[in-house]
């Protein structure tokens, strides 16, 4: 037995810390918060194609974002970086969530047709709206819990094609800045929840690694925006 | 011409020879530990009447899994052993002398998420304790699980040690009740930090630095010291609270016990009847939690013998795959 006791949960074991990083549109905020908490962010900058960018204090690991919450929960990651709109839909994926980073900002909506009274239709008249999301289970939630009946759809791509080609009576979606909706002729009728990118720990990670989580959460903490 | 399928239920599996062969070594290994502390090995049935199992906590460890019997009965699989021994020990033990020491190697049942590679049955490995108080009950059962636990190889292994009771207490010190309390118990057994600060924030009468007190005593762990750390933050349920895991972490010392410990302040569990210590078991080989247990003062008398009692249970699968993670760590370092 050789368990030091005193800042055992401080030891460093098993190399640099390894972060998940969502690429896509969280990648760029992700990088300059990370530059702006003291961590080298310039490989993962350039036009390297590799996944993987090892650093003396944390090796980043770039990913989908949609991916995070998986690969901290088994630990392949010990930390991580994603919206909180994947935390809500993967919402039973064991990660500690330890930090608001402020960045990314957007909101999660009901939208539907300009001008189009179908939603509202098709609830009273059929008992139930069709919502075509990348989000099921956040949809669902919230239609439950405000007492709609819905039928979901699930879809993969644009997810505003839906109620232009007549899939959907109104989707639910991220937003940023609006202007796909107001390019395909769609307005948000009902705001669901505001997401922004938060810092997510691996369980095992959190406790054997605390030094290192604490330590890179504190810096994180000071850079994130209010 | 490929093979025929049967299927078996998501969440089940079939064990093959070489596989069988190391789960029996490491069964073989936990067993010999339990037995050289004095446990003595019992089994109970697979399937007990619902009501029964149901005394033990109707909300947490309720089973995913119940039937009827021939006669109409209601049967249920067991979600974990410290229920039916707390049953068995009632009905079986109850003029006996206390303390009792009692181990078991038994398969439980859970319900599971599809397409999470979740067990829906499952292999525990565990001991419990029963009418020994803390905190030297406590020590003992801690003792006899780091002796499991260098049984199995798992060198680098860790005991995270917290109080069940502390957050309880001293959310119900700043007048944080009813269905608040539980929301905001919920935020810390998740770790939702974010969460819980908008929880708690939101309590009226909860000022800014209640609220940051909670959260930081939650982020508290490591050695010794977090317990200084903890009682500058004052509060009587935190002094109550690290007085308990102080006696605890002193009888560790004086069994020569405390060496994998980690004092945890923010540990929660969600089984519902814990009082006083908890303990959840981690190695770096794996990014999952490897077992737990601790004290459960109450639960004997919910089945009418009032006997303090504390134990633990190994995920035998789960150590089994950080066994053979630390050995191949082994073989890159050398």
């Amino acid at each position: 037995m050789s368990v030091e006791v005193a800042g055992m949960g401080r030891a460093k074991s098993g190399g640099p810390l390894k972060l998940a990083v969502p690429r896509g549109a969280l990648f760029e905020g992700t990088l300059d918060a990370l530059d702006a908490a003291g961590i080298d962010t310039s490989q993962a900058r350039g036009e390297s194609r590799a996944l993987i960018f090892e650093g003396e204090e944390i090796t980043l690991v770039t990913m989908r974002p949609s991916d995070v919450p998986t690969y901290v929960e088994a630990g392949a990651a010990d930390v991580g970086i994603t919206g909180k709109d994947v935390l809500l839909e993967q919402s039973d994926r064991m990660v500690y969530e330890l930090l608001d980073l402020g960045y990314g900002r957007c909101r999660m909506v009901l939208a539907g047709r300009k001008g189009d009274k179908r939603l509202g239709e098709s609830e009273r008249r059929l008992g139930t709206m069709r919502i075509a999301t990348k989000y099921p289970r956040v949809a669902q939630r919230h239609f439950e819990a405000t007492g709609h009946q819905v039928e979901v759809i699930e879809v993969k791509g644009s997810v505003e094609l839906a109620p232009l080609v007549g899939l959907a009576d109104g989707i639910v979606d991220l937003v940023a800045t609006g202007r796909t909706l107001e390019e395909n002729d769609l307005e948000v009728r009902e705001e669901i929840v505001e997401c922004t990118a938060r810092f997510v720990a691996n369980r095992v990670a959190h406790k054997l690694r605390a030094g290192e989580v604490d330590d890179l959460t504190a810096r994180l903490r000071e850079v994130a925006v209010g | 011409m490929g093979p025929v399928i049967h299927p078996i239920p998501p969440g089940s599996r079939d064990i093959l020879p070489d596989e069988m062969l190391e789960l029996r070594r490491l069964n073989a290994a936990l067993i010999e530990v339990f037995e050289g502390y004095g446990y003595g090995e019992v089994a109970t049935p697979t399937i007990e009447y619902d009501e029964v199992l149901a005394r033990g906590d109707g909300r947490t460890s309720e089973s995913a899994y119940r039937l009827l019997d021939e006669r109409g009965d209601l049967l249920a699989l067991r979600s974990d052993m410290t229920v039916p021994i707390a049953r068995l020990v009632a009905s079986r033990y109850a003029t006996s002398e206390p303390p009792l020491r009692l181990c078991y190697l038994a398969n439980a049942f859970r319900a599971v998420r599809p397409q999470r590679g979740q067990r829906r049955e499952f292999s525990q490995a565990g001991v419990e304790l029963i009418g020994a108080e803390a905190p030297q009950g406590t020590a003992e059962v801690v003792e006899v699980l780091q002796a499991a636990l260098d049984a199995a190889g798992l060198e680098r292994a860790v005991i995270g040690l917290g109080d069940a009771d502390l957050f309880r207490q001293l959310l119900g010190e700043i007048g944080v009740a009813g269905e608040a309390l539980d929301s905001v118990l919920e935020r810390l057994a998740t770790h939702d930090m974010v969460g819980l600060e908008a929880e708690l924030s939101a309590v009226e009468g909860v000022s800014e630095e209640q609220c940051a007190t909670c959260v930081a005593l939650s982020q508290l762990r490591g050695g010794r010291e977090v317990l200084e750390e903890a009682r500058a933050m004052g509060g009587a349920a935190v002094e109550r609270a690290t007085a308990r895991i102080g006696n605890t972490f002193e009888a560790l010392e004086a069994r020569g016990a405390a060496g994998r410990i980690q004092i945890d302040l923010g540990l929660l569990r969600d089984l519902g009847y814990y009082s006083g210590a908890i303990l959840e078991v981690y190695d770096p080989a794996v990014g999952y939690v490897l077992g737990g247990g601790g004290r459960y003062d109450g639960l004997l008398k919910r089945f009418g013998v009032d006997l303090p009692a504390a134990g633990f249970a190994l995920y035998v699968e789960r150590v089994h795959v950080a066994q053979m993670g630390e050995e191949s760590r082994g073989g890159e370092e050398s």
